[in-house]
């Protein structure tokens, strides 16, 4: 089966040639070969204990086209960055902010060759995970974002990786590496959507720089029928910040995971989460924050909204290394079920090898507060609306951490959307 | 005068368990009535089937609110009719501000009424006005809804929400538990100005104090999910005399014309 799955859908890699650099080459070569051995992950591996991808695995997706275009208007307004099935769009994107350079890979390979074989492929985990090492074997073409040492820069920079399927089964890879330079201040919108069904298979690689803050903002509103899976790597050096939030809507199977590797004393990693479901929709969020490095600290609080049959997957690891003295973590997860048919699974995962630690977690998983519905309607307030006020106010607390405006508003409009007397079992 | 609330027969269970044995109480516009009785007898499920909790079935006889089937009407129906619920424990819903809470209910209240929706700068001058009623914090107002809350500004905060509401049926449960005298002045004081010839009062409450800050016109004795008792205001002295023992050791003696005889146990 999953040989097949290889032969017959995974082939790109193997007719792209080459992108630009030997190095790069060579490093695709070994992916592949990778990849062949790995094979897709089955149930029994534990980051797929709850998350089944025979839809991925047995849909003979074809190569995406670079030259496909957009059925609509990417998102968002402002300075951007748009790959259309992993490749830069020219044509839809706009010059970034002062302090930040964002380019394609080859004009990134000719301007910044060190900088560029430094990060690209060192970050995420091809030789490990299946679905990275497609996508490293796979990608033609790479956003590469870099924050100039020193700049602070304030209007955020978007990236929209669209996926054009133009009602075939199409496979893409979008590649992302951002490297925030040294004592560097920015923010970073990274968008994914597209039309009809496809399969989206991305990678993102983050170096945060000695000193630098950065916050990463990821708003995964693929289409329903699609199916998303994506590997984010970030590595936080000395006194850096990063702060990741994962905003996860749409697509039938999403499966997004964040690492951070905290690699220098005095790093920090705030990694929020919201995930909406809805349907049939299965959304999986695996975390893993590596504190590597004594005097480091993170905050993670991801929040579940599960209405419909919707299922969603939370697994959160903090691994604290035997010479990460004085860690301080605290993860949350919590989750709220709108119909009874709607499920998480929470799995928090600590694992310490240091003794001086401080290191909380807390996962809960309920229902919308039946005595607050009642008091709210009590005032004459709609049930639905009640609902959608509540539902709002628990994912406040996340929504209200994510500093990029138009993704808070975009949070608020999709929870309208749901709840404003459009689901089943409101009543 | 037609009666503004007729509550006839009622019957009522929770959990399957029946705690109001058939109640009668009839209400004219304008008049407020004293609801007292021990700990156990039904009074806060008799507020609370008026407001629509659910939970709270309703098994046999029926309520009318000016002349209209209640119990056929959702929660949110009846606010907007002018029904009332200060609760006695009040909610805390953390996350969505007093004030957006607020400007949710009234404006539902006023679109049901054929009333045009409040625009801010008209809401806000309405909350400082209200806001004065109950001497309530305006800090306090823009915080969630009773997060964090003391006793005292919880109810407050119910008596506020009255004002900004007007209904014409106001049910205060136990309003004055947990409240130390001052607060108890304050928000007695606040229900008082609400008093009006075209707002009625259901005033629940365990003991005689509170009425000596709001003089009901007329006082219902409940017992074991019944009314064992009607009278004028100074029944409630002979209560805190006599104690609720008093009434459960004699037969009951309902007052005739407002309420059918009950049977005995």
């Amino acid at each position: 089966m999953e040989a097949v799955a290889v032969e017959r859908g995974y082939s790109p890699a193997r007719r792209a040639g080459s992108v630009g650099a030997r190095w790069l080459d060579d490093v695709r070569e070994d992916a592949f070969a990778r990849f062949e051995e790995l094979g897709f992950p089955t149930a029994k591996l534990e980051a797929w204990r709850f998350t089944g991808i025979q839809p991925i695995v047995s849909t003979p997706w074809a190569p995406a086209e670079a030259t496909a275009r957009p059925a609509v208007a990417p998102w968002g307004r402002g300075p951007r960055l748009v790959f259309v099935n992993g490749s830069l769009s020219r044509e839809l994107s706009s010059p970034a902010p002062d302090g930040i350079r964002a380019m394609g890979l080859a004009e990134a390979l000719a301007a910044e060759p060190a900088l560029v074989e430094a990060h690209l492929t060192r970050l995420a985990p091809h030789r490990h995970n299946a679905f990275a090492a497609l996508n490293t074997a796979s990608f033609q073409d790479a956003a590469c974002v870099f924050v100039s040492p020193g700049a602070a820069v304030a209007a955020p920079l978007t990236l929209v990786l669209v996926s054009a399927a133009d009602g075939e089964l199409t496979a893409s890879h979008p590649r992302v590496l951002i490297v925030a330079g040294e004592r560097s201040q920015a923010s970073i919108v990274q968008v994914f959507e597209g039309s009809d069904r496809y399969f989206t298979n991305a990678v993102t690689e983050i170096e945060v720089g000695p000193g630098a803050s950065l916050e990463h903002t990821l708003l995964q509103r693929e289409s329903e029928p699609a199916c998303h899976v994506h590997f984010l790597a970030g590595r936080v050096a000395r006194s850096g910040r990063l702060v990741s939030n994962n905003v996860s809507l749409g697509g039938s199977l999403a499966r997004t995971d964040i690492s951070a590797v905290l690699a220098g004393e005095g790093a920090e990693a705030a990694l929020n989460g919201l995930f909406l479901g809805r349907g049939a929709q299965h959304l999986d969020n695996h975390t893993t924050i590596d504190h590597a490095m004594p005097h480091t600290s993170s905050r993670e609080l991801y929040k579940g909204i599960m209405d419909g049959a919707s299922r969603g997957v939370f697994h959160g690891t903090i691994l604290v290394r035997p010479d990460a003295q004085k860690t301080d973590a605290i993860q949350t997860n919590k989750n709220l079920l709108l119909s009874r048919h709607a499920l998480v699974n929470s799995t928090p995962a600590l694992q310490i090898f240091a003794d001086d630690v401080k290191c909380k977690h807390g996962s809960t998983t309920g229902q919308l507060d039946e005595a607050a519905l009642f008091y709210m309607r009590a005032r004459g307030i709609g049930q639905s609306e009640a609902r959608a006020l509540l539902t709002r106010a628990f994912a406040a607390d996340v929504a209200d951490r994510i500093a990029a405006t138009e993704v808070r508003a975009e949070i608020d409009r999709e929870i309208g959307e749901r709840l404003g007397g459009a689901t089943g079992d409101a009543s | 005068m037609n009666p503004l609330l007729e509550i006839k027969h009622l019957h009522a269970s929770v959990g399957g368990k029946e705690i109001l044995s058939g109640v009668d109480l009839t209400i004219a516009p304008g008049e407020v009535h004293a609801v007292m009785g021990p700990n156990g007898s039904g009074k806060s499920t008799l507020a609370y089937v008026l407001a629509g909790r659910p939970g709270y079935e309703v098994t046999r006889g029926e309520i009318l609110f000016r002349g209209r089937d209640l119990l056929a009407m959702s929660p949110e129906e009846r606010a907007r009719e002018g029904v009332f619920l200060a609760f006695q424990y009040p909610v805390e819903i953390p996350g969505v501000s007093n004030i957006y809470f607020l400007k949710a209910a009234v404006n539902a209240v006023r679109k049901h009424r054929g009333l045009p929706e409040y625009d801010a700068m008209e809401f806000l001058a309405l909350v400082k006005q209200r806001a004065k009623i109950v001497e309530i914090d305006e800090e306090l107002i823009k915080r969630p809804v009773n997060e964090g809350f003391s006793g005292g500004e919880k109810k407050r905060n119910e008596i506020f929400q009255m004002a900004m509401l007007e209904p014409v049926l106001a049910v205060l449960d136990e309003t004055d538990s947990g409240l130390d005298i001052d607060a108890l002045r304050i928000v007695a004081n606040g229900v008082n100005q609400l008093r009006s010839a075209e707002r009625s009062m259901i005033v629940v409450t365990h003991y005689q104090r509170l009425l000596n800050y709001i003089v009901p016109d007329f006082l219902h004795v409940l017992v074991d999910g019944r009314i064992v008792r009607e009278g004028g205001k100074e029944l409630a002295l002979e209560l805190e005399e006599k104690g609720y023992v008093w009434l459960e050791k004699e037969p009951p003696a309902v007052a005739a014309g407002s309420a059918a005889p009950v049977n005995g146990r």
